[in-house]
């Protein structure tokens, strides 16, 4: 990669390209290729794409863990039950009394569950156990399928409409154009946090039953349509501009004089060319979704108990900060690496593909 | 200008009455059922659900039950359906708690935001832009609620460290302006923290553009100093996209929209108060937050392109 500030914006060209791989043959690749051997040199990006994959391998192989290590299923109370820790019996939640500690009487509050274990107990409550005796470490597995789940979800929707919307919008323009552009601003003019509570508790209050569709109200479905519907003019109306500027290009114009109909023309023209920024666009959006489903299951307009999510974990644990820390820092932690390996990686991938796409979002 | 004014002003109001009408399609049209039944409550006599079904309107057509719920908003006569608190009265209650937390974290995620941005691209590609650009994907990266938890957890004495600020709530301006700013200190922090990263990283990437243009290069021509260069010429010709970013966020936080921020801090604003509302499943306090973000967005945007104007000379209002 070029260090000097000068050349920090600019792509390594195929000859630098060249030069820098030992003079490798480079001569009619495809800018795919090229983009792929930029970032391949982009050690930083490439360890923080491992740690996300790492993150997404543990989480799927969550039954695994309840079966082989934990023996503890992710909504299984065990307000009662003890574990053995150095050849002593321990109360997974304290029972409360007195306790006499090196000769002296102490008061031990009851109720408060039991902390992070470490390997002390045969591998039961690594991360220690919430007030119902649930497994942290257990629920924090499952509650990452959830939240990856609906964070890789709701962007693959989002970007799939905002995607089609832009090329319509840019390919048509007049009144095709205004009405999408209308549609983006309108979207735009919430808060996207209040619009996505509105829609989230409007939605659970009965599910939804219109057009035929049915889903309850405690359906992952919810959250994965709202995320994907407040963040659509996020990465419609970038690529919308550049849909925009490519459309009377030469090679449209030669589309057009071929004959090429307009779904082909948006399709096979226009696509291939904003590719690599609805890539871009579509990594960041992941890590922004995934931030939003925890800001939404905070609120409690996301995921609905008992099952868990990263961000229904910390809303639980909010009020127990003092007695069971854990049980809110732990997933943060999660969410926080997850979040940033994939911006760091976006980055990278900006770098590589398209340094001019810009994307912001906010949480408040 | 006057008549882009007028326009402008005319257009706006036309957007605030399409949001409120994607508010009452997404409160009273999504949630389907009947929401006289929901109202009434499990035990609810037949008798009961249509007499409140009658009061509330809800046997009126489609567009009356909308008239209904924006003459109920600007009358400051929608009531909450839990309670039967007003909503408008509750709102206002929440203002000063929401503009005290919002301005002094504008301030504060601005501030640091362009001097973090301005240090980094200075020293591009060495060790402390390295450093800040960095901290500030760590900052975009982490969410919002858990920051202020942390901050609690070890700040705030709620067990993990030391207690060198007050847990949460929120003291009034007029009754104690040295409790309100203490009690205050962590909320700032904790929203400012995603901003400062962001407008960071967007100022960083505006100032390296700047440096490469021609307006630049002729004041270094004219033998001006590095930092006259650098705050007359660059720094205002990149922040002019900043302002954008700036006034939107700014609306938004100012509507209620660090709802979790105020939420954590158990700051008593309206962010706070929709937030209430969510377990509750009451809808009218939430669909009054909404359109009260909503128009907050809607009117700072237009003051945001004549600011726009004024800043750039180059851009026509039209």
């Amino acid at each position: 990669m070029a260090t000097t500030s000068q050349e920090e914006f600019t792509l390594d060209t195929a000859a630098e390209l060249a030069a820098e791989e030992g003079g490798a043959q480079i001569q009619g690749k495809s800018p795919w290729v090229l983009a792929g051997r930029r970032l391949r040199r982009n050690y930083v990006a490439l360890t923080f794409l491992g740690v996300f994959f790492l993150i997404v391998i543990c989480c799927l192989l969550a039954p695994l863990y309840v079966s082989q290590v934990s023996h503890v299923g992710q909504n299984d109370v065990r307000t009662g039950a003890t574990i053995v820790e150095h050849g002593k019996k321990v109360n997974v939640i304290s029972q409360g009394g007195t306790k006499i500690v090196n000769g002296v009487p102490k008061i031990v509050f009851g109720g408060v569950p039991i902390g992070p274990q470490w390997g002390a107990a045969g591998g039961k409550y690594i991360l220690g156990a919430d007030e119902l005796g649930r497994d942290i470490a257990t629920r924090l597995l499952y509650g990452g399928r959830n939240s990856l789940f609906i964070g890789v979800t709701a962007s693959a929707i989002c970007t799939t409409l905002a995607v089609i919307l832009a090329l319509l919008s840019g390919y048509f323009g007049g009144i095709v154009d205004w009405i999408i552009s209308r549609f983006f601003d309108l979207i735009w003019a919430f808060p996207v946090v209040l619009l996505g509570i509105a829609l989230g508790t409007a939605l659970s209050v009965n599910g939804f039953h219109h057009f035929g569709i049915n889903i309850s109200g405690s359906n992952l479905a919810i959250p994965i349509a709202v995320i994907s519907f407040v963040f659509i003019p996020y990465i419609g109306r970038p690529l919308r501009g550049q849909v925009l500027a490519l459309r009377n290009r030469e090679f449209v114009e030669a589309a057009t004089a071929q004959g090429a109909g307009s779904i082909r023309i948006m399709f096979s023209e226009l696509l291939p060319n904003i590719a690599s920024s609805v890539l871009v666009l579509f990594t960041l959006i992941v890590a922004n979704c995934i931030l939003t489903e925890v800001g939404l299951s905070f609120l409690g307009a996301g995921v609905h108990l008992p099952n868990p999510s990263w961000g229904t974990m910390i809303q639980e644990g909010s009020n127990k900060l003092s007695t069971a820390p854990g049980l809110s820092l732990f997933p943060g932690i999660a969410i926080a690496l997850t979040v940033l390996s994939l911006n760091v990686f976006g980055d990278g991938l900006r770098d590589a593909l398209d340094p001019r796409a810009k994307i912001r979002i906010e949480h408040g | 200008m006057g008549a882009y004014l007028i326009r402008r002003i005319f257009g706006m109001l036309l957007v605030l009455l399409v949001v409120s009408f994607i508010v009452y399609l997404i409160f009273i049209v999504i949630p389907g059922g009947d929401p006289a039944e929901r109202i009434a409550g499990k035990v609810a006599t037949p008798g009961n659900v249509a007499a409140i079904r009658h009061k509330l309107g809800l046997d009126k057509s489609f567009i009356v039950q909308w008239f209904d719920l924006v003459k109920a908003l600007f009358t400051a006569k929608l009531v909450s359906y839990s309670n039967q608190t007003n909503v408008v009265s509750q709102i206002r209650q929440g203002l000063p708690a929401t503009f005290s937390l919002a301005i002094g974290a504008a301030i504060i995620w601005f501030g640091f935001g362009v001097l973090v941005g301005t240090i980094s691209a200075v020293t591009a590609g060495r060790l402390s832009d390295r450093a800040i650009t960095g901290l500030a994907l760590i900052g975009i990266s982490l969410p919002v609620a858990w920051l202020g938890l942390l901050l609690r957890y070890f700040l705030a004495g709620e067990g993990g460290g030391v207690s060198w600020f007050p847990d949460g709530q929120y003291v009034s301006l007029t009754q104690n302006p040295a409790q309100w700013f203490y009690h205050l200190i962590l909320p700032w922090f904790t929203l400012a923290v995603l901003f400062i990263g962001f407008y960071g990283r967007v100022l960083r990437s505006n100032i390296l553009d700047t440096i490469n243009e021609d307006f630049v290069r002729t004041a270094k021509a004219k033998g001006l100093s590095t930092r006259r260069i650098l705050v007359k010429h660059v720094l205002r010709a990149s922040l002019i996209p900043i302002v954008t970013l700036f006034g939107l966020d700014f609306a938004s936080v100012l509507g209620g929209g660090a709802i979790i921020t105020e939420t954590v801090y158990n700051l008593h604003g309206v962010g706070w108060y929709a937030a209430q509302s969510i377990q509750s499943e009451d809808l009218p306090p939430l669909m009054g937050v909404t359109l009260f973000g909503a128009m907050f967005i809607v009117v700072f945007s237009l003051l945001v392109d004549i600011f726009y104007a004024y800043l750039d000379p180059r851009i026509r209002l039209s």
